[in-house]
């Protein structure tokens, strides 16, 4: 920092978002069907909305506690016991963020030092790196493959050097490619972690979006999410992010929240009261409906997810797009077609300008992204269907 | 089971393509087919009808919403007089309910006049029909499930993380 306001080195080290520029170039024409989007197409919950609304009506503007309401920690702590088994307490164990994303900025401001060295599992959440980077860190890309499904090995974490990190930062189900990792998936990564003392950061923001449990015919070893927290000896060396964001489309909301061990999300909390204080407060009264009465909503909305899930991988593959069976999340992760001749990032920003539709090409993900595109399917099924045609078309056209 | 989320995806949209419904469902085109031919021919699915906004076309059209009691005797129950009102082509929806009146029902028209002269005329003269009351509709909000308003627009970033 100099007088100039010369940004400091690491804030330059950060490059602009490679989502960005797609951005611009949608907004040039005003036909797009974005399935460039990273958020659900629903509204929040009504009872959520109307949470929210009735505790402005009753003048609740305050500041809360910087954990978060006592209330909504503790109904958290309940919701995430019965749903993954995780068993945090409300009094020390939970801390409400400002969206997941705060709770995954934290992390890295309490427990990276400057050097230290974080594996992130990629492709991944375009914000991981540069949060690593902010906080003076050194970022190792751990690339998984889509013939492991794109789930995270200790293959790759050797063939990377990650005995060496610090944190791992993971993300199942994942964004951008969908995939899940089931518990006999998570076994040998924790056992990594314990023999290489390895902390885990593990950003769990799509837990609730996973299809194959509602398959009637999901077999017994079905994708299903589990908390590598909830593995031995892993709680102690974990921090768990979660939000409301995703399953209950409360984006805009801004509402999350980390679990871990108290002296762990003590510091983050020493870190989120200096800067955030505490989340916000309207937020939190619409979180703590939300737990309390939108289950149905949720499921409503998975249901729909799954749905276009199998429609939009359908269609991929009768263009004769390779197409990764994504199990999570709200996107599929699909390779350029076998004759293209250019980049993904080429692909991408022909198929926008050409025929008007938005996806987001790998490269911006982090290694193992290159060749494929992200295309999120939280849009109604009517515009999966006209993008999904003009893509033909314009395979049919270049390929 | 198959049957049951062809039926859920049909009252989302009767008009999806048998295809898609396959694409969506994992099942095959035939097998979507066959769903249903056999829900129709079970007569679940009775019919398949447009959700209209009536409020934006220029021509009239009046809906009304008629509360009905009745008195039974040994000889005439709920069916025998629901079965007489349902053959007019007016009424457009008969309910048996509970509560403080016996039979909803639903009667379109092509003027207030006409819906009027309809009950007055077909409906309350029918010897079990003891009370009618009319509630005219004023305006729609919701119809089978779809708001009718402007919609909120999809306001988010065209490409976000």
């Amino acid at each position: 920092m100099t007088r100039s306001l010369e940004p400091a080195e690491r804030v330059q080290a950060v490059g602009p978002s490679g989502i960005r520029r797609f951005f611009e170039i949608a907004e040039e024409r005003d036909d797009v069907i974005s399935l460039g989007v990273g958020e659900p197409d629903f509204s929040a919950p009504w009872a959520a909305r109307d949470a929210a609304i009735q505790s402005l009506e009753r003048g609740k503007t305050s500041y809360t506690a910087n954990r978060g309401m006592y209330d909504l920690r503790e109904a958290i702590s309940s919701y995430v016991a019965d749903r993954f088994g995780l068993e945090y307490g409300p009094d020390e164990e939970v801390l409400v963020t400002a969206g997941a994303s705060e709770a995954v900025d934290l992390a890295f401001r309490a427990f990276v030092d400057p050097g230290d060295t974080v594996a992130i599992a990629q492709p991944a959440y375009i914000s991981y790196g540069p949060g690593v980077t902010f906080a003076g860190g050194e970022v190792l890309p751990v690339r998984t493959r889509e013939e492991d499904d794109f789930r995270l090995t200790v293959e790759a974490l050797e063939a990377a050097g990650a005995e060496a990190a610090d944190l791992l930062v993971m993300c199942y189900p994942n964004n951008p490619t969908g995939a899940v990792m089931t518990r006999a998936d998570l076994e040998p990564i924790a056992e990594f972690a314990r023999e290489h003392d390895l902390a885990v950061l593990s950003d769990e923001i799509y837990a609730e979006l996973t299809y194959d449990e509602r398959d009637a015919d999901a077999s017994p070893g079905a994708a299903t999410h589990a908390s590598i927290a909830t593995l031995p000896g892993m709680r102690e060396r974990t921090i768990v992010c979660n939000g409301f964001s995703k399953a209950h489309a409360m984006t805009g909301l801004r509402l999350g929240y980390a679990l871990g061990p108290a002296g762990a999300t003590g510091a983050m909390n020493r870190v989120h009261q200096y800067g955030m204080l505490s989340a916000p407060t309207t937020a939190q009264y619409a979180a703590l409906e939300a737990l309390d009465s939108c289950a149905n909503d949720v499921e409503a909305m998975v249901d729909q997810y799954g749905r276009r899930r199998r429609f939009v991988i359908s269609r991929f593959r009768e263009i004769g797009t390779p197409c990764f069976e994504a199990k999570g999340a709200f996107y599929v992760f699909p390779e350029v077609p076998d004759g293209w001749d250019g980049s993904a990032n080429d692909f991408a920003e022909r198929l926008l300008r050409e025929y008007g539709v938005a996806v987001v090409p790998g490269d911006v993900f982090g290694v193992g992204g290159e060749g494929h595109l992200r295309v999120s399917y939280a849009t109604g099924l009517e515009d999966l269907r006209e993008a999904l045609a003009r893509i033909e078309s314009f395979v049919d056209e270049h390929v | 089971m198959s049957e049951r989320e062809v039926l859920e995806l049909l009252r989302e949209n009767a008009r999806y393509e048998t295809a898609d419904i396959a694409r969506m469902t994992d099942l095959d085109e035939d097998e979507v087919a066959d769903a249903i031919e056999a829900l129709e021919a079970a007569g679940i699915v009775r019919g398949y009808q447009a959700v209209v906004d009536w409020d934006r076309l220029e021509d009239e059209r009046v809906r009304a919403e008629v509360e009905l009691n009745v008195t039974l005797d040994r000889e005439t129950g709920y069916d025998d007089i629901a079965e007489r009102l349902a053959r007019f082509p007016q009424v457009k929806a008969l309910r048996l309910i509970s509560g403080d009146y016996d039979f909803d029902m639903e009667v379109e028209g092509d003027s207030i006049r006409e819906v009027s002269r309809f009950i007055s005329e077909k409906v309350a003269p029918v010897p079990e029909i003891t009370q009618t009351v009319t509630h005219y509709v004023m305006a729609s909000y919701k119809e089978n499930g779809i708001e009718l308003g402007d919609g909120e627009d999809d306001d988010r970033l065209s490409v976000s993380p």
